[in-house]
């Protein structure tokens, strides 16, 4: 078994009747109406708890938490910059192992954390994140992502999915919206080699809980990659977020599988997936697209899950 | 017993890094910064300093990191040079609005383009509002005893401000010099393990790097530079104690030969000392010169240069960096703006020499002198002159 298996094998499993009472994220922050990243942050931190250090990159989360004199944290967090958050990570976790080894401060089993949307992780940061899983460190990475710049107004990112409408990808007599496929952030978070990879969704609350806990109990870097509706710049109703979270995986948009010590596992199984369309018109950035273009979509969706199968397959034997 | 040992500057940089016990170095590698790392990662790996060496993949990232493992309450080194220094600019003005006492040293290099890896003061001048404590180091023993003094004056609770090392690359970084090695058990007398004001901690949270709204943002940054403003008095406190200790004493202002002096040259770094054999000459052959040698740039001791410059004295200040676009080089200027709101009439003149690793010997001194002394005596406008330029 290897060494994160192993790590995982121990984490006490949360259900509905354990529900952890712990809340690190304090209610009175300023997110939108309706804001599904900030319930993802959410059901990350209670899954953790309070024996952690939070490290947050320019963005959402760190703009509704933290406005001076006032925070939302309850455990304590650091803001540095937009790109930098992974190597600020680094600085915290490399400096609290040479004050452990020198028995300066105890060993209390801290966990690092580092929180950021998609675009400080797969476009500005990815520099930082890149080196900071390649030295090892011992943190969680969660990419809170809803798809594209919401913090200055919507604009895209190397995250934002085809055909949607940004304020930089509009819609257009030569444009369909964003004009490349989504980067696969977790795939190359995998390729990596590091212990943990995962993805999760806030409607699936329990996996994604569970899931954070996994990460956090692996030595070493883990990555959790966690699809966050925003009403606001996906043009949808502020009470829309779960529904989109729960479709998004049930058309094998995003599907939701982890990668441990390199081995895939499919952790919810699509066998009967809902029209790709269902998804793309529960949002009005999708509003434009004719259905050539919800084909194409659905086509690439169905190739990319045949991908993902074929790595359970490749890495994982046992798996049925 | 201290021992007088021949080394590279930058060595003795390590060396310093190494007596000051620190926590954790986080670096990348830039020419001519290279052999200070190398050498620590050197001294981690052979077990003599216990500390977390980060190779991490950038400069923006050694300072984040530094960010990081100060706020988590370790002691922390890095050192950069000109376009590394450069990619750390975002973060160089965070660090010290967090008020995170690292210690950095820059091995001073001019800025591209075009590329030269040779020395100047471009980078650090880039940096002059960033809101560290700055020193320039003249040599390699002053590189050594600034390094550790600058632990003790960066995490001294009245200051906690970051701090810069500046030595001039190659002309201070590749040289050997016959330096004293102060012994591990004085150091560990004169500074303590490092105590964080405050600290990245679950068992007392708190949170840093907030949203400064505009109702604070002023109050925020008025904070930090009264921060530094009130740190002069603890540097020069921390450098009579280090004198005491170690018999070296370190002065914002050093000055040499200035009291009948009838003109001065102002520098900083390296090059003073090559403005003080000049002063030799040149009073040897009967001109009453003298130099004021700037160490501390940040906070600028204001006071003390006044006193060393004494009255109406023409000076000749040395700039190694340009000013594009304004009618002096930054050190100049600087000194120009507090003479006039201190209401003195001191005739300035201003050469800009030295760039991108470019010699300025005694003969370039002696020449800026004469200029200086003929402009001043006929009162034509103030000079300002890139020195040695090829037509």
């Amino acid at each position: 078994m290897s060494k994160a298996a192993e790590a995982i094998k121990n984490v006490e499993k949360i259900s509905p009747k354990n529900m952890p009472l712990v809340e690190p994220l304090s209610r009175g922050h300023r997110a939108c109406q309706g804001c599904g990243e900030v319930l993802a942050l959410r059901q990350v931190l209670k899954a953790v708890g309070k024996q952690v250090i939070a490290c947050s990159a320019t963005g959402c989360m760190e703009i509704i938490s933290s406005p001076y004199p006032q925070t939302a944290w309850e455990v304590p967090w650091i803001h540095v910059a937009f790109e930098n958050v992974a190597a600020v990570a680094s600085g915290v976790e490399a400096g609290r192992k040479a004050l452990i080894r020198k028995g300066r401060i105890q060993d209390d089993n801290t966990k690092v954390m580092a929180f950021a949307g998609d675009g400080a992780t797969a476009d500005i940061g990815l520099q930082a994140l890149s080196g900071a899983m390649e030295r090892g460190h011992d943190f969680v990475y969660v990419c809170l992502d809803n798809e594209a710049y919401m913090n200055t107004g919507i604009q895209r990112s190397s995250s934002t999915p085809y055909g949607a409408m940004t304020t930089t990808s509009p819609p257009g007599a030569k444009s369909k919206g964003q004009s490349t496929w989504k980067k696969n952030m977790p795939l190359i978070a995998a390729a990596h080699g590091i212990p943990y990879v995962a993805t999760a969704s806030p409607a699936f609350h329990l996996d994604l809980m569970n899931k954070a806990r996994k990460a956090a109990a692996v030595p070493g870097p883990a990555y959790l990659h966690i699809y966050s509706p925003c009403p606001t710049g996906w043009r949808c109703g502020p009470d829309t977020a779960i529904e989109a979270s729960r479709l998004v995986v049930q058309t094998r948009v995003f599907p939701l599988f982890e990668v441990i010590d390199g081995r895939y596992v499919l952790t919810r199984d699509i066998t009967k997936p809902k029209p790709v369309a269902d998804y793309l018109k529960s949002q009005r950035r999708f509003a434009h697209l004719k259905d050539e273009d919800i084909e194409f979509i659905q086509k690439r969706v169905d190739e990319e899950w045949e991908r993902l199968l074929n790595l359970v397959k490749a890495t994982n034997p046992e798996a049925k | 017993m201290a021992q007088r040992v021949g080394l590279e500057c930058s060595l003795a940089v390590s060396e310093a890094v190494k007596l000051a016990n620190a926590d954790v170095i986080a670096a990348y590698p830039i020419t001519p910064q290279t052999h200070i790392v190398e050498h620590l990662s050197e001294l981690v790996a052979s077990g003599e300093l216990d500390a977390e060496f980060v190779p991490v993949e950038s400069e923006h990232s050694a300072m984040s990191a530094c960010v990081g493992s100060s706020a988590a309450g370790a002691r922390t080194f890095t050192s950069s040079s000109s376009q590394g220094l450069a990619l750390m600019h975002e973060i160089l003005y965070i660090a010290s609005a967090l008020r995170l006492p690292i210690v950095m040293v820059v091995a001073n290099r001019a800025l591209s383009g075009p590329i030269s890896i040779w020395n100047d003061h471009g980078d650090i001048m880039s940096e002059r509002d960033i809101n560290w404590v700055q020193f320039f180091a003249e040599n390699g023993q002053e590189v050594l005893d600034l390094t550790i003094t600058a632990f003790k004056i960066a995490e001294d609770h009245r200051v906690t401000l970051p701090v810069i090392v500046n030595m001039d690359g190659f002309i201070l970084t590749h040289v050997i010099e016959p330096i004293e090695m102060p012994e591990q058990n004085e150091v560990d007398a004169y500074l303590p393990p490092f105590v964080p004001a405050q600290k990245l901690d679950p068992a007392k949270p708190i949170s840093m790097g907030m949203v400064g709204v505009p109702e604070v943002y002023t109050e925020a940054r008025k904070a930090c530079v009264d921060a530094l403003e009130k740190s002069y008095p603890f540097i020069v406190e921390h450098w009579n104690d280090f004198a005491a200790q170690f018999g070296r004493h370190y002065k914002p202002i050093e000055c040499y030969k200035t009291d009948d002096a009838e003109a001065l040259f102002v520098t900083m770094g390296s090059l003073s000392e090559t403005a003080m054999t000049t002063v030799d000459e040149l009073r040897a052959a009967g001109q009453k010169v003298g130099l004021v040698h700037i160490r501390l740039w940040r906070p600028f001791p204001t006071d003390d240069f006044l006193a060393a410059i004494g009255e109406s004295k023409p000076l000749m200040v040395l700039d190694r960096a340009l000013s594009p676009g304004c009618n002096a080089g930054p050190v100049a200027t600087e000194l120009r703006a507090l003479l006039y709101a201190k209401g003195k009439t001191h005739y300035v003149a201003n050469f800009v020499a030295g760039l991108g690793g470019r010699d300025v010997t005694r003969a370039d001194f002696k020449s800026m002198m004469a200029k200086t002394l003929s402009a001043a005596k006929s009162g034509a406008p103030m000079p300002y002159e890139m020195v040695g330029v090829k037509e």
